[in-house]
């Protein structure tokens, strides 16, 4: 039978909208590197040959992400359920790799050289890993998912690599892992986390905004009123007045001692400030512990929103059609700093405007659409839970990497899926949707 | 099991599509509603750069070009990219050492930073252009920026034609809305300020985008917002260029000034003010030390003395005291005065008179006689039908302005000074009630309270000679092109003096001033074959010193018109403390009346004069005594920098001493500064032989 089936090419049932897409975004990518780069004395035909730009390195790496893809759907499905725990542990060993054997880049080690100049982010590549063995957790028969067992069990597959990245200084990538939540609620996890998840974000950001005072008494009066309106119940129900002042005492301790704790001691002191920065307050770094450690060594330098600034200068300027294809002062200026990697969204935004941005992201948004409608049509768990992992995690990229370049979200190093500038990152996102396109043309099949 | 959940798939999707429409909001926010970014980014990226337009050229009478616009080079560096430049080799061509050289570059970096071109030597000679220009390629982030700088190539007329200077604070506010702004050049004195609207011409801007590090990347929308620049306008002078360099070359080694007018259009011939300066050191790199030392200069050779200095215009000023003693009817030509040696009428001895004797109207003009414009004047202000002191010499001074006195002429020049006539009011200031015609006998003879600049005696001539009438003086004839800001307009209209005066009284004063070159004061002025009328002037004068009122040396004045019949120059010489009229302002005076009607000097007579004028000095004593004071604290101060620095050498012989050589350089002279005028060496005065191209100089000892 599995000789039939390769007679039948391995075209058999394959997604084609989603390689189209593929294809369309990483071309956008490539266009988009070119505009950052672009010197107007140079011969850009060459230097596209030439290996020495960043944008001719993208399409040597696209040319390599091709053939891997390839590979990648001439393999068989199967492999991916028969290896996926494998494949984490492989992942978890080469994270803690690079405790030892690490290179720093931008000062976070979190980098392995693999030779010819080239290096390896296991952070990066450990995304699919984990996508495999959450999938392959969730869709073991044994596995219960409305247990707390189960849910605390993936909890830990999904956080290990987070927990190794922020050892590694690699804010952004630990982020990432949060994706996976998505994935999970699908899956059965309580809707209530996921409210409590947000409503403690709220209560967060609140406290940067407002003067610690004022917000406690606020939430003292935010009990105090839902007391008052639920005195009939109280009076039937003791427990629930336990419950809303434990909620208060959580909120004020939250806000009085656990928020300034991790912004003082666990972030570092440009982390703390950038997320200050995001709400328009400024963050004083002599509170941070972790800074004062350092300054023998290098005095805190304080950083600016210089970034955001222009990065919202380069968007904002584009207008509603844009100044047109490498027509961008800011970008030709070169004044968004790593505009060919995290900051790529701002040379689209620039030379193509509003109605450029919308049609972008209309595209990625008709991408995660068609992704989500394919996990629907999984008969096997593993394959949903996998299409979900991978929906959540490109769109978790796209949310944060866009909102950080138009000023709604803090700076962390977040790549944009397809478009930016980076082979490690290109490659991740081409192996976890071929990985997909694959399972999907045997959606037939029931993995386990 | 599949279907289990399904609807959190759409919910999900919910969450993506609200997420993304979050990110529209904000896109709608920054691209669509916020203006600032795109201000934001133009001032980020866009470089305007302003085009100069060339200024006008300014011309001669004879359509010579006297003030025009020449080619420059700066040396101009890149600093980030000096790497691999043989220091050495550019020091010796440059004449600088390499301390001057890491001086200069840290000066570069820290003015416009490190990736930006910066100016390492100004306006470079044409010798040093001409060598950096072969090697050039030698000195990489070296380069040649051409720039245009004015340029006098007769070097004369330093006061007239004026400077252009880099606008400081007071101008910008001053002009607010005509588009200047920091490290423009703008017209600061003379023709330069008055017509800068005009010689300006109109600025262009290119539109560059430049990056990050404020480098240019190319054009911006390739060239669609530019405007270009519009040339200046070009002007015409009445101006005489050959007069007036040898009214500068006669003026040498003298403190003074003349002024010609060419009577039928006010046109100002010449106007030289000494000691003057060559124009083209206040163009060139040395530009800030020139004008440090002229500054400081007793003579003060930035005072145009031709109408920024009012005189007593001495016994000139008995014309216009004889025209309206005429026209009141106090006197007839034929009305005969005798002078015992003194001015008999007012009881006090005063004024003195040269000549004793009886004279008539003509030769009491020729022989100059105190007493006879004494007794005009007398007669004049105790005229019984005015009633009064007062009212009579309201009348007077009635005649006087209508000629142009006690006022602005309104000359196209700045800082022009009026002069003064003085009213009844001022004198009932100073002596109450109790004055009378006696008290202000001095006017009579041109040494009371009554000052002119030198245009207005000038200009008393041209009077004279048109009998009656005159145009403003003004130097510009034309502007090319039409004179849009109508300029212009006031030297075409026609002033004439008091109605009440005839033809035939100013017939008897042209008699009198004829007599006067014949054989009368300024006889030895006479010029064979010009009938020439003048009037000489001798006025006494004080310099306060040590706050003593001390008499100095006479004052030596000259107006005159010719020739006669059909008066084409009128003219006014004052030579300061050099005696008598008929000494030294009366010669000059007709050598270059020869001059202007004649474009030669006739005769071996005259030819003597011309020279022996030219090389007369003249210099008032106590300017001399001034200016050797100061040259001899300036040896002294020289000698102790001398010292001083080498001292600091051997102090710092083993250390880097690049803070202090910055002075000590400049001032050692040991230190060769090539530049493009010959400057005058500092240290030794005496030793400095006086060449006639050069008119600033120091006197001979």
């Amino acid at each position: 039978m599995s000789s039939r089936n390769n007679q039948n090419t391995i075209s058999q049932g394959l997604d084609w909208t989603i390689i189209w897409l593929y294809a369309i975004l990483v071309s956008i990518g490539i266009l988009c590197i070119f505009m950052v780069e672009y010197r107007p004395d140079t011969n850009w035909f060459q230097s596209f040959l030439g290996g020495k730009t960043n944008y001719s390195k993208q399409l040597i790496f696209a040319g390599f992400c091709a053939i891997v893809a390839m590979f990648i759907l001439l393999t068989d499905s199967k492999l991916f359920t028969a290896f996926a725990n494998l494949l984490y542990g492989f992942g978890i060993l080469l994270m803690l790799a690079t405790f030892v054997l690490g290179k720093s880049i931008n000062g976070s080690k979190s980098w392995i050289p693999i030779g010819g100049g080239f290096n390896l982010q296991p952070a990066e590549v450990c995304k699919i890993f984990t996508a495999l063995a959450l999938a392959k957790f969730l869709s073991r028969q044994e596995t219960d998912f409305s247990k707390l067992k189960s849910q605390l069990l993936a909890g830990v597959i999904a956080s290990l690599p987070a927990v190794l990245s922020i050892m590694q200084h690699e804010l952004g990538l630990a982020l990432v892992y949060s994706a996976f939540l998505v994935a999970m609620y699908r899956e059965g996890l309580p809707a209530q986390i996921l409210i409590f998840g947000s409503s403690f974000a709220i209560l967060v950001i609140a406290t940067l905004i407002v003067e610690p005072n004022t917000l406690a008494l606020s939430l003292t009066a935010i009990a105090a009123f839902l007391i008052f309106l639920l005195r009939k119940q109280l009076k039937k129900t003791k427990g629930l007045l336990v419950l809303i002042i434990g909620i208060w005492l959580f909120c004020v301790g939250t806000q009085r001692f656990v928020v300034p704790y991790i912004f003082n001691n666990v972030l570092e002191c440009y982390q703390s400030t950038r997320i200050y920065s995001m709400v328009g307050k400024e963050y004083d770094c002599t509170k941070n512990k972790k800074s004062e450690k350092k300054a023998g060594e290098k005095a805190a330098r304080k950083p600016d929103d210089y970034n955001v600034r222009q990065s919202k200068i380069a968007i904002g300027s584009g207008g509603v059609t844009g100044k047109g294809f490498l027509k961008g002062t800011q970008t030709r200026g070169k004044y968004v700093p790593e505009q060919h990697t995290d900051f790529i969204f701002t040379s689209l935004g620039e030379a193509f405007g509003f109605i450029g941005c919308i049609a972008f992201l209309s595209i990625y948004l008709f991408l995660l659409f068609r992704i989500v409608k394919m996990a629907e049509r999984q008969r096997s768990t593993f394959s949903r839970v996998y299409a979900y992992s991978v929906a959540s995690i490109i769109f978790f990229h796209i949310a944060v990497n866009v909102s950080m370049t138009i000023g709604l979200f803090p700076i962390v190093g977040i790549p944009l899926p397809l478009i930016s500038y980076g082979g490690s990152s290109l490659l991740t996102f081409t192996i976890l949707i071929f990985i997909l396109l694959r399972l999907d043309a045997d959606r037939q099949m029931v993995l386990r | 099991m599949p279907v289990f959940n399904q609807n959190r798939g759409r919910v999900v999707q919910i969450i993506f599509a609200s997420v993304f429409f979050v990110i529209v909001c904000q896109l709608i926010n920054l691209q669509l509603f916020s203006a600032k970014y795109k201000q934001a980014a133009e001032s980020n990226a866009l470089f305007r750069k302003i085009i100069y337009p060339d200024r006008g050229i300014i011309f001669d009478r004879k359509q010579r070009a006297i003030l025009e616009n020449i080619n420059s080079y700066d040396l101009v560096v890149v600093p980030a990219e000096t790497k691999g430049v043989d220091t050495f080799s550019l020091c010796t061509l440059l004449n600088i050492d390499t301390v001057e050289y890491k001086r200069r570059m840290r000066d570069i970096i820290i003015k416009t930073g490190n990736v930006r071109t910066g100016v390492f030597e100004a306006l470079l000679t044409p010798e040093m252009y001409a060598h950096l220009n072969e090697n050039i390629y030698k000195f990489p982030g070296f380069d040649l920026s051409l720039r245009t700088v004015r340029s006098y190539p007769y070097s004369v007329a330093a006061h007239v034609l004026g400077y252009t200077a880099e606008v400081d604070t007071s101008f910008l506010r001053k002009h607010k809305d005509e588009g200047y702004q920091m490290g423009d050049y703008a017209g600061y004195t003379g023709l330069e300020r008055y017509y800068e609207k005009v010689l300006m011409g109109q600025r262009g801007v290119k539109n560059y985008i430049r990056d990050n590090k404020s480098r240019i990347q190319g054009d911006y929308e390739k060239g669609m917002y530019d405007t270009a620049a519009v040339a200046g306008k070009n002007i015409h002078l009445s101006l005489d260029v050959g007069l007036q360099k040898m009214g500068e070359q006669l003026m040498a080694n003298k403190v003074g000034s003349i002024v010609a007018i060419d009577p039928k259009t006010g046109g100002i011939l010449c106007m030289v003010s000494a000691p003057t300066y060559d124009p083209n050191y206040l163009t060139g790199n040395q530009r800030k030390r020139h004008i440090a030392e002229m500054i400081l200069d007793p003579r003060k050779p930035f005072n145009n003395r031709g109408l920024g200095t009012t005189y007593s215009p001495g016994s000139t000023f008995k014309t216009v005291v004889g025209i309206v003693g005429l026209t009141e009817g106090v006197i007839t030509e034929r009305t005969t005065v005798s002078c015992p040696g003194y001015f008999t009428g007012c009881g006090t001895g005063k004024p003195k008179c040269l000549d004793k004797g009886t004279f008539s109207f003509k030769e009491a003009v020729a022989h100059s006689d105190n007493t006879y414009f004494s007794t005009v004047y007398k007669r004049t202000l105790d005229q019984y039908k005015y009633g009064g002191v007062d009212s009579s010499l309201k009348i007077f001074n009635q005649y006087a302005t209508s000629f142009g006195l006690g006022h602005k002429l309104g000359i196209d020049l700045p800082s022009e000074k009026k002069g003064n006539l003085p009213s009844s009011a001022d004198y009932r200031k100073t002596y109450g009630n109790g004055w009378n015609s006696c008290t202000i006998i001095s006017n009579a003879i041109g040494q009371g309270e009554v000052n002119t600049t030198l245009v207005q005696l000038a200009n008393v001539m041209a009077i004279i000679a048109n009998k009656g009438w005159y145009y403003t003086p003004h130097f510009v004839d034309s502007i090319e092109g039409g004179d849009e800001n109508k300029m212009l307009e006031p030297f075409t209209v026609k002033h004439y003096t008091d109605q009440r005066i005839p033809d035939s009284i100013f017939d008897a004063v042209q008699d009198g001033m004829q007599a006067v070159v014949e054989y009368g004061t300024a006889v030895r002025s006479r010029i064979p074959g010009i009938v020439m009328c003048g009037k000489t002037g001798t006025v006494e004068n004080y310099a306060k010193i040590n706050g003593r009122s001390e008499k100095q040396q006479d004052h030596s004045f000259f107006g005159a018109f010719a020739p006669r019949d059909n008066p084409r120059i009128a003219i006014a010489v004052i030579c300061e403390n050099a005696g008598q009229g008929a000494w030294a302002a009366a010669p000059i005076a007709s050598l270059l009346v020869e001059k202007y009607l004649r474009d030669s000097i006739s005769g071996q007579e005259r030819k003597e004069m011309l020279e022996e004028f030219k090389n007369k000095n003249l210099i008032p004593r106590l300017m001399r005594m001034q200016m050797a004071k100061m040259d001899s604290l300036k040896q002294i101060r020289i000698n102790q920098l001398i010292q001083q620095q080498k001292m600091n050498k051997e102090l710092n012989d083993s250390s880097d001493q690049e803070e202090n050589s910055e002075t000590d350089t400049k001032l050692t002279p040991s230190v060769p500064i090539k530049k493009q005028v010959p400057k005058k060496q500092i240290t030794n005065t005496a030793a400095v032989l006086v060449n006639e191209d050069k008119k600033y100089k120091k006197y001979n000892r």
